[in-house]
């Protein structure tokens, strides 16, 4: 057998040459898994440049996506919750609420504001989905709600972009209020005849969309986004199938008459600024 | 209905049962047991009230949702007269999960809209468990609006698990519904009373419920998300819904201390179920009530009042 043994020691171990790469340098696509250049994808406005899949943004990518350099003024940013239930899960809120305040440096899931857009002075509310999923408690509502005031009283046109889960549990019935507070806020835009554009970026669901998200004049999705009232999770166990190719996307809310286009990510700016400035 | 009830309801059953056998036995031998009766008449109501004054949130929920509960249709048919349901939201179909119409409710003719659930199996699948499609609040909001086009006031009962999560319901917009409903209702000329009947199941029961009084009867719940689903999501554990409950403070009592609602009607002894009769003509006379007070208000002012009333809800601190 002393051909199958090795019997001379091996002259050299090999030596693994590291290179040290920084991390997060490169990442992997959400969508079709390949690898992309993260500077690329930033390049890209974190648009996937293999499969076009539009990455999530938060709220300050997207101000500086949709807002001219410099103009934006960040209002009611001091406002935080109060955890009026004293709410506790596996977690306390006021716990969840600092921990996302640090992840985030936000003090709740929306940033509003008013700012030019192409020159067109405009009001913002910009939903951060890293910061409870985006779920809207009293401070989103109340946020969300001022900013619709301010658009009614210095009649500029209202952006909202959502990207939310729906309303925050940790509020109880109070957040599920703000569905009523910021509708009924709306009513007044409607009269006081000032465009409002609403924005739905991956993903909009519960009860964000079934209050001022889908309550736009112009209702604009990004490419793939999901849209709902109930979450794709809890249909199929209602129902107990599963659900077809594609739906609930943006294509597929096109197509059934909910909204009124999508948009890539690169134009968007461009197209509300056109409609804006052929609406007033 | 009968024998239909909950775990901590059976103590009161089985002296319920006692009662019953007593008056049967004196009825056929002629033996008065009439004082024994008494004594556990009174020992039944002492019961009740004992065991309804320390349930659980969860238990209320149950309550809430109890087999036997009164349901919109039998508090139309017991409150109002010439009642007439009117169908269909003019767009697609009919929603059988909320019935609506004409009617007259003391002096005053209304037009009231409720979820509806239903009893038996066949009815509970005809009604969709009350689980209203995007048709039922497109027809709700209908009804508003011809309510408001005749100037006559409008009474919501809410009673139901939420909207209906089916791929129709989303593709025909259930969101878009409930939204339109949010923003409509609160612009309508004329006075609007929501009740929270049993279950107020998220935004498919606010979708009928932005009204310038709402009231809830002292067993429901209105809650943003139902226990089960709260359970499911935060404590990724299906069986805490007596945390989730807990933590959801979404009984009449912690609204109200909330101020989400404006009045708790009070319900017979051992609850709305016990005696449905008696449940009607509270309410009834609830509702005679905030429409006077309401009908004196103007127009305008009513509908100043209602934004604001909804423009005050959320705690926070700045």
């Amino acid at each position: 057998m002393s051909w199958f043994i090795r019997s001379k020691t091996p002259k050299e171990k090999l030596k693994v040459r590291r290179i040290n790469i920084p991390e997060g340098l490169w990442l992997k696509c959400d969508s079709c898994r390949e690898i992309i250049y993260r500077s690329e994808l930033d390049r890209n406005l974190k648009v996937c440049p293999k499969c076009n899949y539009h990455h999530r943004m938060n709220a300050f990518e997207r101000i500086d996506l949709l807002i001219d350099d410099g103009t934006f003024s960040d209002i009611d940013s001091n406002i935080s919750s109060e955890d009026p239930l004293r709410f506790r899960d596996v977690k306390r809120y006021k716990e969840r609420l600092r921990t996302y305040t640090k992840k985030t440096g936000l003090r709740d899931a929306v940033v509003c504001g008013k700012g030019t857009l192409n020159g067109i002075k405009v009001q913002m509310c910009v939903m951060d989905f890293g910061f409870m999923g985006g779920s809207m408690g009293s401070v989103v509502g109340e946020k969300v709600t001022r900013a619709i005031e301010r658009a009614v009283s210095k009649r500029d046109p209202l952006i909202a972009v959502s990207c939310s889960g729906g309303a925050r549990m940790q509020e109880g019935i109070l957040s599920l209020m703000q569905m009523a507070k910021t509708s009924s806020a709306l009513s007044e835009l409607y009269e006081a005849k000032v465009p409002y554009i609403s924005v739905l970026t991956d993903p909009v669901t519960g009860g964000v969309t079934a209050s001022f998200a889908m309550l736009g004049d112009i209702i604009i999705a990004e490419p793939g986004t999901l849209i709902g009232f109930a979450g794709p999770r809890v249909i199929e166990q209602t129902i107990k199938q599963k659900l077809p190719e594609g739906f609930q996307r943006s294509e597929f809310l096109l197509e059934h008459g909910m909204l009124d286009m999508i948009i890539h990510r690169k134009d968007l700016k461009k197209t509300i600024s056109n409609i804006l400035n052929l609406l007033i | 209905m009968a024998g239909q009830y909950l775990d901590f309801e059976e103590p009161i059953i089985e002296l319920e049962k006692k009662i019953a056998e007593l008056k049967d036995i004196s009825k056929n031998n002629g033996i008065d047991f009439s004082r024994e009766i008494r004594r556990l008449h009174k020992k039944a109501n002492r019961l009740k009230k004992h065991l309804l004054s320390k349930l659980t949130r969860w238990q209320r929920t149950q309550l809430a949702r109890h087999p036997a509960r009164p349901y919109a249709m039998d508090y139309i048919n017991l409150m109002c007269k010439d009642f007439v349901e009117l169908h269909g939201d003019r767009h697609f179909g009919d929603c059988h999960s909320i019935i609506g119409g004409i009617a007259r409710l003391e002096e005053w003719s209304v037009f009231i809209i409720g979820h509806q659930k239903g009893r038996e199996l066949k009815e509970k699948m005809y009604r969709n468990f009350g689980m209203p499609q995007p048709e039922g609040y497109r027809k709700a909001l209908r009804l508003m609006q011809l309510a408001e086009k005749f100037g006559k006031p409008i009474i919501t009962l809410l009673d139901t698990p939420g909207a209906y999560p089916g791929i129709g319901a989303e593709e025909r917009g259930q969101a878009e519904a409930i939204a339109r409903n949010l923003l409509e209702m609160s612009n309508l000329s004329v006075p609007i009373i929501a009740v929270i009947i049993g279950e107020g199941g998220s935004g498919g029961a606010l979708a009928l419920g932005v009204g310038d009084r709402v009231l809830m009867l002292e067993n429901s719940v209105y809650s943003v998300i139902s226990p089960e689903g709260c359970a499911a999501i935060l404590w990724e554990d299906c069986k805490k819904v007596e945390e989730a409950a807990e933590s959801l403070c979404l009984t009449a009592d912690d609204l109200f201390k909330l101020s989400v609602i404006d009045e708790i009607v009070k319900e017979p002894l051992g609850g709305a179920h016990k005696n449905i009769e008696a449940t009607a003509s509270i309410l009834r006379r609830v509702l005679r009530r905030h429409l006077k007070e309401l009908l004196s208000i103007s127009s305008k002012s009513l509908v100043f009042q209602r934004k604001r009333k909804f423009r005050r809800m959320g705690v926070f601190s700045e």
